[in-house]
């Protein structure tokens, strides 16, 4: 192990002794609640920027979210028509609706379905191309993780464009290699345009997520491979039962990561919906939400959909924190 | 250290090779079909040039088409990354600057709602965020992309876990004792020993908002404040009517992808740390 993280703390340079340290105990006692009242107007100050902002663009939206979510809009007016519209409260009638909306389960039915193949698939695939890197056997090491980390530079809109038109039948050479020897492929199918979704998302993620992979397996001490090394471990071994233990943390975080992204799924389908029949207004929770918000102008719909999303998202996330034993908590 | 087998190193080297073609050959589609007109896009075979490749002059065309629009988005993106992220990146400093450096009563509790924030979905926000804009009249507003982008709770959390680390309290108690105020000790002291903390989360946060579609595409309806990603997936709407705009949208594709890999590339190192910074330390 040679190789630093990037990012240390760097060691402080030789720190003056603590001052104050034979004052009398009242002194003492009096300059603490002095230094509690300094440090609370100095940490108000340093963070009163980041928390009105965050109460702007987090809190509020959510209390928005809530509140609009339990209402509905009346108008008054013969037959409901002209007059004017004012809000009224409705009480659960919003999420009854997205809840009776089969369009709209049928959309969270996908993105479970999506998350429950993608995921795995891409966590084995960016584990074993870090492992792949990390090995002794591998060369040209810095142009491999720098083509596996390169998709990630491209924006998701961008990559589903690329990826359409590389599954579109006129235009992908893709599809034209497939026909020259005999298959048939149809990427945009009912069948298989959420696999086409799933391989731009495999596509996009992989490289990043092998890459903070490979920032754990750095911090791997190397007197542990030594002792394996010594012990007769292969070169299996040693990632089986050194490696993976170690960079289990990272696993959890890149899946919870992972999980949230899936749930929100929207760029791509959105982007594909052109060139797919396959893919309806309400293919995922969040395009459903979107055009209930846009097309079908019902804002409160929305919001409820919004509110059933992020706890969805929430309870996956933490539902699988909990399946994994509660590995990859952040300490806070 | 002992060279492995040559049988292991083989397929090792055969197994990467194999991924970096998956990962390489879209972006190598891109640029050959930069150099194609609408007509050779679909008459000719895309993994190979066209007998007259053109890169300058078309992607010039993207670049003048339509009153040079492009040139537009793309200055709105990098105004909306560029100034989101540096704002993010100073507000989180002083946030996480404060929350490791100064104990006080719900300090946790702040900590606690805030790391919630990084696990709630991005885009379940971004709709009430844009009802609530629009009643205050800020939708379809540069502000209205600006503003969310300046939050970056995640960017909180890096800065706690690293100023815990990396700043000293006994510096910190020297420089008070030789009468600096804490905003100078702050500017002075913090920002410069949470410099590398710091790089993370502007390339993060410039990323993230480079690469944001949702939130864009909610707020804005004037195309001239859209970013690239968002014209571009107007191109492309319009593209069954006016084919020329197939050309453009591969053309504006590769323009719009290149800053950010030149990016990515270079300043890679610093990437691999960001998320795993808090999980290497529990």
């Amino acid at each position: 192990m040679s190789r630093d993280t990037p990012v240390r703390p760097p060691t402080p340079a030789a720190a003056p002794p603590e001052p104050g340290a034979r004052r009398a105990a009242a002194g003492r006692r009096r300059r603490a609640s002095r230094t509690e009242a300094r440090n609370a107007r100095a940490a108000a100050g340093f963070l009163l920027p980041f928390l009105a902002l965050f109460g702007l663009c987090f809190l509020a939206p959510i209390g928005y979210a809530l509140r609009t979510s339990l209402q509905r809009t009346e108008r008054t007016g013969p037959l409901g028509l002209g007059g004017q519209e004012h809000e009224v409260f409705a009480g659960l009638a919003n999420y009854a609706q997205a809840l009776a909306d089969d369009r709209f389960l049928a959309g969270f039915g996908r993105v479970l379905l999506f998350g429950a193949v993608q995921i795995p698939l891409m966590t084995l695939l960016a584990t074993g191309l870090a492992l792949l890197l990390e090995s002794a056997a591998a060369r040209g090491i810095t142009f491999f993780r720098s083509a596996f980390f390169l998709p990630y530079g491209v924006p998701g809109v961008i990559a589903s464009i690329l990826w359409g038109f590389l599954y579109v039948p006129g235009i992908s050479p893709l599809v034209k290699i497939a026909q020259s020897v005999g298959w048939n492929v149809d990427f945009l199918s009912r069948g298989s345009v959420l696999w086409s979704l799933a391989n731009i998302v495999t596509w996009q993620f992989t490289g990043y997520t092998m890459l903070v992979l490979i920032a754990q397996l750095k911090a791997v001490p190397g007197e542990l491979y030594e002792a394996a090394r010594i012990d007769g471990a292969n070169a299996w071994q040693v990632a089986r039962h050194i490696k993976l233990p170690m960079i289990r943390p990272a696993l959890v975080l890149t899946c919870v990561f992972s999980i949230i992204g899936t749930l929100q799924l929207f760029a791509e389908p959105m982007v594909l919906r052109p060139l797919s029949s396959a893919i309806d207004s309400g293919y995922t929770p969040n395009l459903h939400a979107y055009s209930e918000a846009f097309v079908g102008n019902n804002q409160q719909l929305a919001a409820a959909e919004a509110v059933l999303l992020a706890l969805v998202a929430c309870a996956a996330s933490f539902g699988f924190l909990r399946l994994v034993g509660g590995h990859g908590k952040e300490r806070g | 250290m002992t060279r492995p087998p040559l049988r292991h190193r083989i397929i090792t080297n055969a197994l990467l090779a194999v991924a970096a073609l998956y990962f390489l050959v879209p972006v190598y589609w891109l640029i050959v079909s930069a150099t194609k007109n609408s007509a050779d896009l679909f008459g000719t075979f895309g993994f190979w040039f066209s007998r007259h490749p053109h890169p300058l002059r078309y992607l010039t065309e993207v670049l003048t088409y339509d009153h040079g629009v492009y040139a537009r988005w793309f200055a709105n993106s990098l105004l909306y990354a560029g100034i989101g992220a540096v704002c993010a990146t100073l507000m989180s400093a002083a946030a996480g600057y404060a929350l490791a450096k100064f104990p006080f009563r719900g300090r946790e509790t702040i900590f606690n709602v805030v790391l919630a924030g990084v696990l709630i979905p991005g885009t379940a926000l971004a709709l009430p965020l844009y009802f609530l804009f629009s009643a205050m009249g800020l939708a379809n507003t540069y502000w209205a992309v600006l503003i969310p982008s300046t939050v970056s709770p995640f960017g909180v959390y890096l800065c706690r876990i690293y100023a815990a680390a990396a700043v000293p309290d006994s510096l910190l108690e020297a420089a008070r004792i030789d009468g600096a105020g804490e905003a100078r000790i702050f500017g002075g002291l913090g920002l410069r020993l949470m410099t590398p903390a710091l790089v993370t989360v502007f390339l993060f946060q410039f990323v993230h908002i480079w690469n944001n579609y949702f939130l864009p595409l909610v707020m804005l309806s004037d195309s001239d404040l859209y970013p690239v990603q968002l014209g571009l997936t107007s191109w492309t709407g319009y593209a069954d009517r006016q084919p020329v705009l197939y050309q453009y949208t591969v053309g504006g594709a590769l323009l719009s992808v290149l800053p950010l890999m030149v990016l990515m590339t270079v300043l890679q190192r610093y990437w691999r740390t960001g998320l795993t910074e808090g999980s290497v330390k529990s």
